[in-house]
Parts: structure tokens; C-alpha cells; sequence
């Protein structure tokens, strides 16, 4: 319980520290992402679907959660 | 010891304090505006140099970007209405290729002149650091305001400056 | 006494445990879609049907709406081996609310999801934070689920329900996506879940040894624990490749306080050619250790406090191998359309189990071919078609 305790906050933390103490820029500008922002890069093209097998496989495994993903894309606006 | 749920709401608060500091918006802004020379789609030379003595927006905008699509009809209307007093709109692509861009054009055409940094030097030079970004020049050459992003409604925000500038 | 095996019951939860996709910068395009899917394997087959919309009301706020019908029918392995049929229909409704405020999304959502022997409902909460000059995506997600649990007594067709106990199941999440490069996207997901209250399949039973019976053991009901915790970690990358085309990696480790250990293993690759068509393939390995109180054959009556003989306690290994294309019919939109694509995917899943046992009577006359325990190890493979319709507009 404790570890993951740890690991959760070092995880969700570990970015926060980095961007405020360092005073690092961000080193891919909003002009490059046009990679990021094809939709061949979207973690959840299809999220019906992927919640589909998400749940075909929860009702056949012992194993859930921690699936999905958020971020990317152009970052516009 | 927290509970596992007490501490992703602490997380979740310390994300929010950390990020909205981080954020930045749209104001004026000071400076030389940076001079340029880069290509149109027709391959032909132009720059700001073109343009002195004249209100300039330099929006800066490309194929993969929503928001940059969603203010180009908008951005024409402006332009369009505006020419006649001394104002123009220079449109800088910052895609790598230029065929999307010619493709896109071809659908959706604008009549304000449209140059291509590949390259990101102008992007650079600018400090660009958000898509879109309009950077509103006046007449001496000098950045006055920079805009990041675009939600609906900004157009607004774009012709109150672009009306003061011109009036000066 | 005929007994049933429901299929889907256990996670209906997946589409809002799922860490919701989110690009916190501006809310995605509206969108509708279509969609069918067919599952045959093990003796079951599930047909599901789906419809969903989401539209933006203004630039900061999005609503989605879906509705999703899935029908069961044939008899699995526990079934074939106490002798019946199941038939049953799963109607599940789900509605969500997205707000965006500069660069913070905020998602709350409700599903309901009901079938004639387990009703289940679910609200949760998400947050979705962009920062680092949109590098970065912290999520943080919370959400609350009350099943209600029943046993059809009757048959398919003259069901005779019997509520058995309720479960409350509280899923909390985080993650955080990073950009490394122009070209490279990670990112790592954690959830605990916690669930109380009776959490055991009614149509699974235990069998043990009974030399007095001719078929050498008997069944009885399953004894589980009225609590369960369970993490999971997952970590994730996507990149780029130069021709255009992306290939994700990702691994999940989960654990629990039933002693289940699982592992996952994934591999995507996605090949667009034009701006028509894109083709994917995915290969999954995913291996378990099997529930501490689980077992295929229990020595005695009541020889442990928890009994289990549920086959996802088991400890078993499946591998996945799929493929996906999307072809843009609209690949420019018409009139009020931005784009339309139909999908199809399929994904065939080779189950091996390595401690549950196929019990279903080979022999003459009711002898079984087999004595007890030494039943050939369960295997089998299922079929997933997916197609769907979707338009953006």
C-alpha cells in the first residue's frame, strides 16, 4: 500500500518538479507537433472500440483497470 | 498514512496550482518585430519589409491545427475588410510539406498572402509558443500584441486592436 | 439443478474505468458512430449493437450519449458441463459531460447497465490537466459503481430471479502522458480498485472429491471473500515513424489482494496509406497466477474458507492477434460532414488454461471419461468482429 503510495505520487509529482525547479523550457514547440497531431498518434482513435475489448477481455481475465490514454495531439489553443 | 484517495485529490489540486501558473495568455507585447523573407506557395520571395508602414497581423496557423482552420474564414473576412485603410494579414504556414498546404488552399482559398517557413526560423523568431498565434504589428514596425489560441469570438478581440492601430 | 453462466458481467465498468481519452487543449470534433460486434467462442455468442453521438454545445462544453445492446446465447464450459442453455440481453445507456476551461478538462459521466439477473450503475469524475507547454497530461479519475446481483432459478425462457447481494465498487486513477520528442509520446496509468459486498459469480460452482458419487466429486456453491483490492500499472509509448506510420508498445502489471498476478503485453502498428485508408495489427499476450482460493478440484467439503473455481481466477495465458482497417468514404465530408469512415476489426483470442479443467462428459451413459483432476486442461479460441460506422461532423 505504501509503495504504491509512492509510486503515485512520484508519478503525477515527477513532471510538476521538473517544469517549476529547473526553470527548463519546453522542448518540442507548438510549430513541430504536426506529427503528434496526425490522428495515426491519437492513443484512442476509436474509443467505442477500444472500450469493447476492454470489457471482452475484463469478463474473461482477473486483471482491470489502468487502461486508456490522455494527452498529445496538437496541443492547440 | 494518506489514503490513497486523500492524495490523488492533493495531486489533483497541486496540478491545477502548478499548471494555471504556468499558463500563458494573450496580451500586448513590446519589440521590434523581427524582419523575414520566405517563400509563397508560388515560390515567390516575400517578407514584412513588403508591407511597411502598414498594420500588420502575422498569424501564424497550419493544416493540422483545428482551431488555426476554424479562424481562416474569419481571418479573410478581416483582411478583406481592412486593406483599404492600411492593414494587411500575412499568413505564415510552419507545415514541413507543402503539398497539404497547396491542397488545402485549393479548397479553401484566402486573398491574403500566404508564406511558408518549412524551416521554423520566422516560428522561432516570433517565440511562438502556442498554434495558432497572431502577432498585430503597427505602422513603425513595433510587436503591440500577441494573441495565443483561438476560440470563437476572438475575431472580436483582433479588429478592436487592428482599429486602434490603424487610427494611430 | 440447471445452472448459467453469464458472459459480461464482470467488467461493466470498462468503458468509464478506462483512463478517458482527453486532448486538454481543445475538446475533439463531434462525432457519431454505429457499431456492431460479434463474439464466438468457448460456445457463446454475443451480438452487440451500439449507437453513440457527442457533440460540442459551445467550444468549452461537449455532451456524449450511448446506448449499447448486447445479446448472449449458447451454453460455455460450465454450462455444457451442468447441462443448459443460457439466452439473455444486456441493455447498457451511458451519458457524459465535458467541460474545458483553459486547459483543464473536466468529465463526469453516469452508465447504467441492466440485464434481467444484474443491474449495475456507475457514476464517475475526471479531471484532465495539460501543462509543461502542452507536453505534459495529468489525469486523475474517480469512480463509483453499485451492482445489484441476482440468480435465474428458472430457464432462459422462464426465468425466475432471485437478488443474492449487492457490491459497491470505488475506482480511483491517475496517469500522466509526456511528449519526449517530435516524434515520441509516453505515458503511464495507475488504478486502484476496490470492490465490497458479494463479488462471486452465482452460476460458478467449486467442485471437490467425493468417491461416493459416480462421477467422483460434487459441486457446491462458491465461497468468496466480501472484499477486493487491486492495483494495476501501465505503461505506454507511441512513435512515429518516418514513412508515416505509428507503433505502440505497452505493458500492465496488476496485482490483488486475491492473489491474482497478471501481466499484459501489447504490440500495435498502424499503416495509413492516403488520406483514405488506415490498417492496423495488434498482438496481445496476457498471462495469469491464479486467485489464492482458487482451485479446480478442492480435496473436501469445505476445506478452505474462500472457495473458488471461476475461470478468470484461474491461472491461464491468452494470446491476441487482430487487424483493423478504416476507409474514408468521406474523406473530405459533404455538406455538414467533415469526414465518414467505416470500420472493420477482427481479433482472434487463443485461451489456455493452466489449472481448469474441461469437465464436460466424454464417456457413455453418464461415465465420464475421465476421473477426476485428470479432466484435459480447458483451451479454446474466440472470434471479435467489430464494425462500425463513424461521421464526423
Amino acid at each position: 500500500m505504501r509503495l504504491r503510495q509512492i509510486f503515485l505520487f512520484a508519478t503525477l509529482s515527477g513532471p510538476l518538479l521538473l517544469c517549476g525547479a529547473c526553470g527548463i523550457q519546453p522542448w518540442v514547440k507548438p510549430y513541430e507537433r504536426d506529427r503528434l497531431a496526425d490522428p495515426i498518434m491519437a492513443w484512442d482513435r476509436d474509443a467505442i472500440s477500444n472500450a469493447y475489448l476492454d470489457h471482452i477481455r475484463e469478463s474473461r481475465e482477473g486483471s482491470r483497470g489502468a487502461t486508456g490514454g490522455a494527452g498529445g495531439g496538437c496541443g492547440c489553443n | 498514512m494518506l489514503r490513497t484517495s486523500t492524495l490523488l485529490k492533493r495531486c489533483a489540486m497541486a496540478a491545477i496550482v502548478v499548471a494555471s501558473t504556468a499558463f500563458a495568455a494573450s496580451g500586448d507585447a513590446s519589440g521590434a518585430a523581427p524582419a523575414f523573407t520566405l517563400t509563397t506557395l508560388g515560390g515567390q520571395p516575400s517578407g514584412l519589409s513588403a508591407y511597411k508602414g502598414q498594420v500588420v497581423m502575422v498569424n501564424f496557423w497550419a493544416t493540422w491545427c483545428g482551431p488555426c482552420q476554424q479562424e481562416m474564414p474569419l481571418l479573410d473576412q478581416m483582411y478583406k475588410k481592412y486593406k483599404p485603410a492600411g492593414f494587411t494579414l500575412i499568413g505564415v504556414n510552419v507545415d514541413k510539406e507543402a503539398p497539404a498546404v497547396k491542397e488545402l488552399l485549393t479548397r479553401k482559398p484566402v486573398s491574403f498572402p500566404v508564406l511558408l517557413d518549412p524551416a521554423n526560423q520566422v516560428s522561432k523568431a516570433y517565440h511562438v509558443d502556442e498554434m495558432p498565434s497572431s502577432v498585430i504589428i503597427d505602422r513603425k514596425g513595433q510587436i503591440r500584441y500577441i494573441h495565443r489560441g483561438y476560440k470563437p469570438g476572438d475575431e472580436n478581440d483582433y479588429q478592436d486592436r487592428i482599429r486602434q492601430l490603424i487610427r494611430e | 439443478m440447471a445452472h448459467r453462466h453469464i458472459f459480461a458481467r464482470a467488467a461493466l465498468l470498462a468503458a468509464l474505468l478506462l483512463i478517458r481519452s482527453t486532448i486538454a487543449d481543445v475538446l475533439p470534433d463531434n462525432r457519431a458512430d454505429v457499431f456492431y460486434s460479434k463474439y464466438s467462442g468457448g460456445g457463446m455468442d454475443i451480438t452487440g449493437y451500439s449507437a453513440t453521438a457527442r457533440a460540442k454545445i459551445t467550444e468549452n462544453f461537449a455532451v456524449e450519449a450511448n446506448y449499447f445492446v448486447d445479446k448472449v446465447s449458447g451454453a460455455s464450459v460450465d454450462v455444457l458441463s451442468q447441462a443448459s442453455v443460457i439466452k439473455d440481453t444486456r441493455k447498457q445507456k451511458s451519458g457524459t459531460l465535458e467541460y474545458l476551461h483553459d486547459k483543464t478538462t473536466y468529465t463526469a459521466s453516469y452508465m447504467s447497465s441492466v440485464e434481467r439477473d444484474y443491474i449495475s450503475d456507475t457514476a464517475s469524475f475526471s479531471l484532465s490537466q495539460s501543462m509543461f507547454g502542452d507536453l505534459t497530461t495529468i489525469t486523475l479519475g474517480f469512480a463509483n459503481t453499485h451492482n445489484k446481483v441476482g440468480d435465474n432459478g428458472g430457464t432462459a425462457n422462464k426465468p425466475d430471479i432471485t437478488w443474492v447481494g449487492h457490491a459497491l465498487t470505488r475506482a480511483y486513477s491517475g496517469g500522466v502522458s509526456q511528449i519526449i520528442t517530435k516524434n515520441f509520446i509516453a505515458g503511464v496509468n495507475l488504478q486502484v480498485i476496490t470492490d465490497a459486498g458479494y463479488l462471486a459469480n452465482p452460476y460458478r460452482e467449486i467442485r471437490y472429491l467425493d468417491p461416493t458419487k459416480a462421477i467422483g466429486y460434487t459441486l457446491a456453491s462458491q465461497v468468496y471473500p466480501d472484499t477486493h483490492t487491486s492495483t494495476a500499472v501501465q505503461v505506454q509509448a507511441k512513435y512515429y515513424l518516418p514513412y508515416r506510420a505509428a507503433v505502440t508498445g505497452l505493458y500492465r502489471y496488476y496485482n490483488d489482494t486475491w492473489g491474482v498476478v497478471g501481466n499484459t503485453y501489447e504490440l500495435d502498428y498502424t499503416h495509413p496509406i492516403a488520406n483514405e485508408w488506415i490498417f492496423e495489427g495488434r498482438v496481445r499476450y496476457y498471462k495469469q497466477g491464479a486467485a489464492t482460493f482458487y482451485s479446480d478440484l478442492f480435496p473436501f467439503a469445505l476445506s478452505q474458507n474462500f472457495t473458488a473455481r471461476d475461470q478468470n481466477l484461474a491461472a491461464l495465458d491468452n494470446t491476441t492477434v487482430g487487424a483493423k482497417v478504416t476507409y474514408a468514404f468521406l474523406p473530405d465530408g459533404w455538406k455538414v460532414f467533415k469526414r465518414g469512415t467505416v470500420t472493420g476489426d477482427v481479433s482472434r483470442i487463443r485461451f489456455n488454461y493452466r489449472d481448469f479443467r474441461d469437465i464436460r462428459d466424454f464417456g457413455v451413459a453418464s461415465v465420464p471419461a475421465y476421473s477426476p483432476g485428470a479432466e484435459p486442461l480447458y483451451k479454446f479460441s474466440a472470434t471479435v468482429y467489430q464494425l462500425y460506422v463513424s461521421m464526423y461532423f
